[in-house]
């Protein structure tokens, strides 16, 4: 599903963000990035959506180098992803809803189809109750859940998220957590970048460790939950 | 399969239309939101686009006019008295025959005698005369494209011929007039442009400031996987809007501008003794404003979003 071949990301100015990283992603698995704060984790994540392109390498997306990608098949590209942000990125003047149904929106799904997937999508995440609320009404978790509804309601094939507990509790991170194993239990495959170490020790999955740019630890297994 | 259905054109098309419904109904919403802004904005573009409007009008009037003057480049032959009238008619044929004549028309010597006669009321004295003092005349009417300098070689040739009493011509304050009006016209041409560049410019600055306004909602539909098109769109609608409403306002103050006008300047042209009648907005004018209004609306709101829209990447 991904794959990093000898990728290195140089911003100037600030010097290498990731070197020569090679690694592979398998459909349907779930994967967390770790390492401290500047190791790259974000870096990696944006050149998978493309907001960033390799300075050397190549990233491949269910077989496409995302680095060759035209200007004009990069939103295809984003439209395949489910991306979670750490700082939410919802719109303060739209709706919980209208959040969720941006994908949807994006997408051209029709008007009668989006408010089913919306509501299927908040309610996957609890939070069907709040569809008419603005962002401002609501909790930090409860903001993070509806980032989290917003990636899935187009049914991606791929999730990935950046620190997306990185403003939540111990006991709300490990709900967002348990949610994530949800989609990932229906195919979704998932790459979520995290330095919570405590919480990866609740979780399974396959760690990724980043240090300065590089993979430290390709394979460690995670504990169950 | 379900894939395919999905790539159908027909699915592509009704999904296309329902983006452009959507982005059409929403961004009505979103000017409706912003009431006072959007009045303002409609408003200077509803001036800006009256302006030429109203100067158009006006230059149609003043051809009105000018046209109901043609008459004025008629000129009149009159014949020595006592020219037999089959001269008068040959002659009258003879210029019927050249290029720069519209018409000619023959007023025989009797037949203006009895109008004059029944006109002015002096039969007697008439009577009294014992035989008609009038000519036979021909008024001719020069051909619209026939320019003074020619009429007049035309005049001068008439009058050297022996049956030619005298040629009365006098078309210059016409020709005046006609230079004057095609100088307003171009007038009219320059500041339609000048001002029509104003409202793409005034449009233009307007969604670039909503687009600043929107940087961040703009970042995360980029994020999310929307197109330039998809993201240019609202604006485009936008400038679109401003533009027809910017011209409904300029319809509005052009009908409201002649209303108030009307009243006293068909006194002014009463006094004149003339049955002229004023022109309003005719369906080329309001098309015209209205397809002004729309382009330089929509072209303005292009100008900016290929401008900015570029700039603003998600980070």
């Amino acid at each position: 599903m991904i794959r990093f071949d000898n990728v290195s990301k140089r911003y100037q100015g600030t010097g290498d963000a990731l070197r020569n990283l090679s690694f592979e992603v398998d459909r349907g698995e779930m994967v967390f990035l770790t390492g401290a704060s500047g190791a790259g984790k974000s870096t990696l994540l944006r050149l998978i959506a493309h907001i960033e392109i390799p300075t050397r390498g190549q990233v491949f997306v269910d077989g496409v180098n995302v680095g060759r990608l035209s200007k004009r098949q990069v939103p295809a590209h984003r439209r395949q992803i489910g991306i979670v942000f750490q700082d939410n990125k919802l719109l303060a003047d739209r709706s919980a809803f209208d959040n969720v149904a941006l994908p949807l929106v994006i997408a051209g799904v029709s008007d009668r189809e989006i408010p089913r997937r919306v509501r299927a999508a908040l309610d996957q995440v609890g939070l069907l109750k709040k569809e008419k609320l603005l962002p401002g009404m609501l909790s930090t978790g409860e903001q993070q859940r509806i980032g989290i509804a917003r990636a899935v309601v187009a049914r991606p094939r791929l999730l990935i998220a950046d620190e997306p507990t990185g403003n939540l509790d111990p006991w709300l991170s490990l709900e967002i957590m348990k949610l994530f194993g949800r989609f990932n239990e229906i195919g979704v495959t998932m790459l979520i970048a995290t330095h919570d170490l405590n919480l990866l020790n609740k979780v399974r999955g396959r760690r990724l460790q980043l240090g300065n740019g590089e993979l430290i630890d390709p394979a460690t297994d995670a504990l169950i939950f | 399969m379900a894939r395919n259905k999905q790539h159908s054109p027909m699915n592509q098309l009704t999904r296309w239309g329902q983006l452009h419904y959507r982005n059409c109904r929403d961004t009505v919403f979103a000017l409706a939101d912003n009431p006072i802004a959007t009045a303002l904005t409609v408003a200077v573009i509803g001036i800006a686009l009256a302006l030429p409007g109203s100067l158009n009008i006006m230059i149609q009037n003043a051809r009105n006019l000018a046209g109901s003057w043609e008459s004025a480049r008629d000129f009149s032959i009159y014949m020595v008295p006592g020219t037999d009238l089959a001269q008068a008619q040959s002659l009258a044929k003879e210029l019927q025959a050249a290029d720069d004549i519209a018409a000619v028309k023959l007023i025989a010597a009797e037949s203006a005698l009895l109008d004059f006669r029944e006109s002015s009321g002096l039969g007697d004295v008439l009577d009294a005369l014992g035989s008609n003092p009038l000519p036979h005349t021909l008024v001719v009417r020069p051909a619209e494209t026939a320019e003074a300098a020619a009429l007049a070689d035309l005049a001068d040739k008439l009058v050297a011929r022996t049956e030619v009493d005298m040629v009365k011509i006098d078309t210059l304050w016409v020709e005046r007039l006609n230079a004057i009006l095609d100088f307003m016209n171009r007038v009219v041409v320059i500041a339609s442009i000048l001002l029509i560049a104003a409202v793409i410019i005034i449009v233009g600055n307007t969604i670039r400031l909503d687009i600043q306004n929107r940087r961040v909602e703009i970042e995360v539909l980029k994020l999310l996987g929307a197109s330039d098109g998809f993201v240019r769109r609202p604006f485009l609608y936008v400038g679109l809007w401003y533009g027809f409403l910017g011209s409904m306002i300029a319809l509005f103050l052009l009908v409201a501008g002649g209303w108030l006008l009307s009243s006293p300047l068909e006194r002014l042209i009463g006094l004149y003794e003339s049955d002229i009648n004023l022109l309003g907005l005719d369906p080329q004018t309001i098309a015209a404003i209205v397809g002004g209004g729309v382009l330089s609306g929509w072209g303005g709101a292009w100008t900016a979003v290929s401008r900015h829209l570029a700039a603003i990447q998600p980070k």
